[in-house]
């Protein structure tokens, strides 16, 4: 009985081991350890052994047909991989063909820089603040020291809507707007972006509406080089370390003493082009020393508090940062031209 | 203003810097150069030459064969201008000279007569033939006879020169003239000034016997002087006189036009010279203009005047437009030989509102508007009578006869070193601030540890401490401050809650592929009262108007987005972009009053969307999504979302809106916008194929929502799903059944969704099926079958009595 066990072990291993696919496993499953299979026939005449033999031969029975079920269980997995294998080797797909689109949408140009802007100021302890796109002439003019019939203010032609309303020519109503409210006490440090409106033409350098960015800090012991440090900061962050900057004496009736800002041409290294008209600087903002007559109409001694205040362009930002040559692309919603800038 | 540096060198020395140097530390003082330009590029070889012979070409009847001496030789020049003569000194163009243009001089064969060079008109040598004197307007330059045989022609016709082009900010009005760049360019290189000389030798003859002055209007014009000049001969002014006016941009005319405009550009105070004999009277008179009064200004034009113009008159008629322009009928002439000058001061208010009324906008007008120096009105008066005797052979009568109460006296500003150091973060010592206040020509005392400053009449720009900080500043050298931070208390900057929400918002949309448009506010009356909300409708009496719009394109504030929107899309569907969604976010203007407005009108935050095209477009794999309501629908859903706002939508009929495809957008049971698709009618008129929008009060949504996030747990039990098909008429609104399901649900219905929508077969006509998605959450405990059940059990009931709707089998 020893030998026939040994005998149907073998020849199930090696049926096993010729197998190829799961069912002819399952065929020799059935076949060798089925109900009707040999080893139960050999359990089964095991009623003619001896007393001391049947242990002997019941577990080596036992055994026999564990390694059977061993390595039929073995090979069921090799094949089941196999079988998987083939599968998924029919699938295969052509990864060179396009994916599906996915919509993508994006900020304006200008809305980056605006934010750009914010960030860097909100970094340096600003706060950001809004007012109103039709203003009333005192906010947009009188409180910043331009009285009416003032010269200064032929330099920015106005959209009136009546005599004492009219699109605001620039965002400084809202730091007089914020002042005011601040009742004179305590220190502002703000910065205001927002839509402009000025009597222009609409061509490549110019547009009826535009977007200014700007900054006001009311302090006591503020200071002009503390304007200089802020600029510094700024320009340098948004066009780059290697950016010289240099102010220059200017005028606005708002701010005494008044400032333009340079930075050094990206385009020719300072070194003159087109650009920069050969002079290898380009203006990007305008500033000051808070005006002591804007301070004393919002509410501030000036012999107390002092401040500065800048403001500009993000199109002109944009512009020098990205070399957009027309200030019309801004507002036609090209879809090519807002596309591009999504990419940086 | 345009500054002649071989003029400027009269008066301080700046030989020792390139002219694009000095630019350069001008403009780093205050003054900006906006251009730098130079005469002639390159003007050697060209000379005097005195035209010996000259004959008709053999060959040619317009052309004249010249003889010319240049000097060290005799050159056969032929030469086509009709002025040539024998006799003339002209300017030659020798062989080896490149004229402006690059145009190189050579010797060359013309109509086989060999020509040596070129007899030159001033256009041939650079100057721009507005400022070329008329009698030389045709033809060659004639120089006077003194003029030296072989010299330098660059030299005497200033082709050398370099002007500078001042871009100047409207405080810096003494720098309108020469004599004002020249005391700005001393201080910046710490050079001495030299002034004009103001002597003149007067006649023994009185002007006050000769003419009288009357000011009825001292307001208006504090000082008026009037000085007589006899003997005048009028003819061409000295060539130096010519050349600076040319390169300050005026032609010359004669000497007495001339020597009243070198003195305005030399002092920048305006004179005005009359014919004597043909005033009129002997007497001025300074008077506001009566109402319907009228003169014939210099320029042929006959202006109507009223009292608010001041004029000059010689007691019965206006002879001049006070500080604007002359009358006609005692305008200098060749004839004139005795000359009234006029050296006065009016103020800017009368002379804006006279240049203003008539259009005219002279040297003059602009610099009496910008305010002139009280103390040169005299002296350039003195000034041009000194100009005159010696370049017209006038005699200058004893004088002037002036009205003088003119305000001479100067401000006096105080400053301390350490006030300036604190307002500058600056160490500059006592001494440096007297160097400077030196440098500027300001006369100072030093008193109490500071300095009272005398700001000179011509600086009426400086009268306050922080005027003088400027001043001390930009002479030091805004490069020269240091840069410092802020030393006050630090804040914590930041966005505030709304802003913070209002990026979110953008982020969004820009994830749901959306691209930021931003369009003019500003736009037709048409426009800006289209697509309008009825929020915003039921407010607005129409849309805000602009006093004087430049053009009826951008004449009225918006009430809407979508209008400037669509007209975007349409702009890219003009250049072949035929697939695009746009967002924008910006202010409408609502006016109760409408064009009546008075007050600020409400400002109120919107957000539009606007899509077309294909939403998807995936043709390999026959993937092809047009935009439709539920797309524009879902952005919206989304948003209202993320914001945590329960909207309605509601089936709506709105101008400018498909009348089927419209939703108007209701929370808590008030207008927050509209949703659906573009009138095909509106679509046709912007050149759009379908679109779809939707435009929100982003106003009232912010408002309403906290910022908190507000953290709901995450539900320990299992929820349960239903699903409910019902069979109802095929008008009814899926939206109004849901609503009877989640009253009728209870508490326990967390959510119900539709998620199939069937009509057609099967189905009875008339009728449709709308199948929900009922999720059932109790948060607290393990659901029981029998709960889920009865809740079930009341939505059917309760939909079957509210919508006649049955289960579907
Ligand atoms: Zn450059």
């Amino acid at each position: 009985m020893k030998e026939r066990l040994q005998e149907l072990k073998e020849e199930a291993l090696a049926k096993a081991e010729q197998a190829e696919t799961l069912s002819e496993l399952q065929e020799i499953r059935v076949a060798y350890l089925g109900k009707k299979g040999p080893i139960t026939e050999v359990l089964r005449g095991m009623g003619k052994l001896s007393k001391e033999e049947r242990p002997v031969i019941g577990e080596l029975a036992n055994r026999v047909r564990e390694s059977i079920a061993d390595v039929l269980d073995t090979k069921k997995e090799t094949l089941e991989a196999k079988q998987l294998e083939a599968k998924l080797e029919k699938e295969t797909i052509d990864v060179t063909l396009p994916g599906r689109p996915v919509n993508v949408g994006g900020p304006h140009l200008l809305t980056s820089i605006v934010e750009e802007i914010e960030d860097l100021f909100i970094g340096m302890g600003f706060e950001v603040r809004e007012g109103p796109e039709v203003e009333t002439d005192y906010f947009n003019f009188e409180a910043l020291n331009l009285p009416k019939g003032h010269p200064a203010r032929d330099m920015q032609d106005s959209f009136y809507i009546t005599e004492e309303l009219l699109m605001r020519t620039h965002t400084s109503p809202v730091q007089a707007r914020t002042m005011g409210k601040y009742d004179g006490k305590k220190p502002v440090k703000m910065i205001c972006p927002g839509k402009v409106y000025r009597r222009d033409t609409d061509d490549a350098t110019h547009s009826h509406q535009f977007t200014q960015v700007e900054g006001l800090y009311v302090d006591k012991n503020v200071q002009m080089s503390d304007l200089k440090g802020v600029l510094n900061r700024f320009a340098k962050q948004m066009f780059g370390e290697e950016r010289e900057i240099r102010l220059r004496p200017s005028f606005f009736p708002f701010t005494e003493p008044s400032v333009e800002m340079d930075i050094s041409c990206k385009v020719c290294n300072g070194e003159g082009c087109s650009v920069c008209k050969g002079t290898g600087w380009i203006e990007i903002l305008g500033g000051g020393m808070v005006h002591p007559r804007v301070l004393e109409m919002a509410g501030y001694d000036p012999k107390e508090y002092t401040g500065f205040a800048f403001g500009m362009g993000p199109e002109r930002i944009a512009m020098l940062k990205y070399g957009v040559d027309d200030i019309r692309h801004f507002y036609t919603n090209d879809i090519r031209f807002l596309k591009q800038y999504h990419k940086a | 203003m345009f500054v002649s540096l071989n003029w400027l060198k009269n008066y301080v020395d700046i030989n020792h810097l390139p002219p694009d140097e000095l630019a350069e530390k001008i403009t780093k003082s205050g003054i900006e150069v906006e251009g730098i330009e130079y005469i002639a590029d390159d003007s050697s070889n060209v000379v005097v030459g005195y035209v010996k012979q000259c004959e008709k070409h053999p060959n040619a009847d317009k052309l004249n064969l010249c003889q010319v001496d240049v000097g060290e030789e005799d050159l056969q020049i032929i030469c086509g201008a009709p002025n040539i003569k024998q006799g003339q000194k002209v300017a030659v163009a020798k062989p080896g000279a490149v004229l402006p243009g690059n145009f190189k001089i050579k010797k060359a064969k013309l109509r086989g007569v060999e020509s040596r060079g070129m007899i030159c008109s001033l256009q041939e040598l650079g100057i721009e033939e507005k400022f070329v004197p008329k009698e030389f307007a045709d033809g060659i330059f004639v120089f006077p006879e003194n003029a030296e045989i072989g010299a330098d022609a660059s030299q005497l016709l200033n082709l050398d020169d370099a002007v500078l082009e001042l871009g100047l900010t409207p405080n810096r009005s003494d720098a309108l003239s020469m004599l004002g760049v020249a005391y700005e360019t001393a201080a910046i290189l710490d050079q001495p000034l030299q002034l004009p000389d103001e002597s003149v030798e007067f006649t023994a003859e009185l002007t006050e016997d000769y003419i009288d002055v009357r000011v009825e209007a001292p307001d208006l014009n504090p000082y008026y002087g009037a000085f007589v000049i006899k003997d005048i001969e009028v003819k061409p002014s000295p060539l130096w006189i010519r050349n600076y006016l040319i390169a300050a941009g005026i032609r010359p005319i004669n000497n007495v036009v001339d020597i009243t405009n070198y003195v305005l550009l030399e002092y920048g105070q305006p004179l005005h010279a009359f014919d004597y004999d043909q005033f009129g009277s002997k007497e001025i008179v300074v008077r506001r203009a009566y109402d319907n009064e009228s003169i014939v200004t210099l320029d042929g034009q006959e202006r109507e005047l009223s009292a608010e113009h001041l004029v000059i008159t010689n007691g019965q008629q206006p002879t001049a437009l006070a500080g604007v322009m002359g009358g006609a009928d005692a305008e200098v002439s060749e004839s004139t030989t005795t000359v009234l000058l006029e050296a006065a001061y009016f103020s800017p208010v009368a002379v804006r509102k006279s240049s203003r009324d008539h259009g005219l906008r002279s040297e003059s007008s602009t610099r009496y508007e910008k305010g002139i120096d009280p103390d040169r009105v005299k002296r350039a008066g003195i000034r041009a009578c000194q100009l005159l005797s010696e370049y017209a052979g006038g005699k200058v009568l004893t004088g002037p006869v002036a009205f003088d109460q003119l305000d001479r006296s100067e401000a006096k500003v105080e400053i301390t070193t350490s006030n300036i150091n604190d307002r500058l973060g600056t160490a500059i010592t006592d001494q440096e601030i007297a160097g400077i206040l030196r440098r500027l020509n300001f006369h100072f005392e030093e008193k109490n540890s500071g300095f009272v400053v005398s700001i000179p009449t011509r600086r009426g720009d400086i009268t306050i401490f922080e005027d003088m900080v400027e001043e001390v500043a930009r002479i030091y050298g805004y490069d020269n401050l240091p840069y410092t931070l802020p030393q006050g208390a630090s804040q914590a900057g930041g966005l505030t809650d709304r802003q913070t929400l209002k990026r979110e918002v953008k982020h969004y949309m820009e994830g749901a592929g959306l691209m930021e448009a931003i369009t003019y506010s500003l736009t037709s009356k048409e426009r800006a009262e289209m697509l309008t909300s009825p929020e915003i409708s039921e407010k607005a009496a129409g849309s805000i108007r602009l006093s004087m719009p430049m053009s009826e394109e951008h004449s009225n504030l918006r009430l809407s987005i979508l209008p400037e929107l669509l007209a975007s899309l349409s702009y890219n569907l003009a250049r072949k972009q035929p697939n695009l969604a746009y967002y924008e976010m910006g202010t409408v203007f609502v006016s109760t009053v409408g064009e009546n407005v008075t007050k600020q009108p409400q400002e109120v935050l919107r957000l539009a969307a606007a899509v077309t095209g294909d939403w998807l477009a995936y043709p390999w794999q026959q993937e092809k999504k047009q935009v439709d309501f539920f797309v524009v629908k879902g952005i919206a859903e989304g948003l209202f979302d993320k914001l945590g706002v329960h909207v309605e939508y509601k089936q709506a009929k709105l101008d400018g809106m498909h009348p089927g495809r419209t939703a108007q957008l209701l929370s808590n049971g008030t207008s927050i916008g509209f949703i659906g698709q573009i009138h095909p009618t509106v679509q046709n008129d912007f050149d759009l194929k379908d679109t779809y929008v939707f435009d929100i009060d982003l106003e009232k949504l912010l408002e309403t929502i906290h910022v908190e996030p507000s953290f709901s747990k995450i539900p320990r039990y299992p929820s349960i799903s239903r699903d409910i098909a019902l069979m109802v008429e095929e008008g009814l609104h899926a939206g109004d059944i849901k609503k009877t399901i989640e009253a009728a649900g209870g508490p326990l219905v967390k959510d119900v969704q539709v998620f199939d929508v069937y009509q057609g077969e099967h189905l009875p006509a008339g009728r449709k099926s709308i199948a929900f998605n009922l999720l059932y959450l109790d948060p607290e405990k393990t659901l029981k079958d029998e709960e889920v059940e009865s809740s079930y059990q009341e939505i059917l009931s309760a939909v079957k009595e509210a919508h006649g709707a049955e289960l579907r089998g």
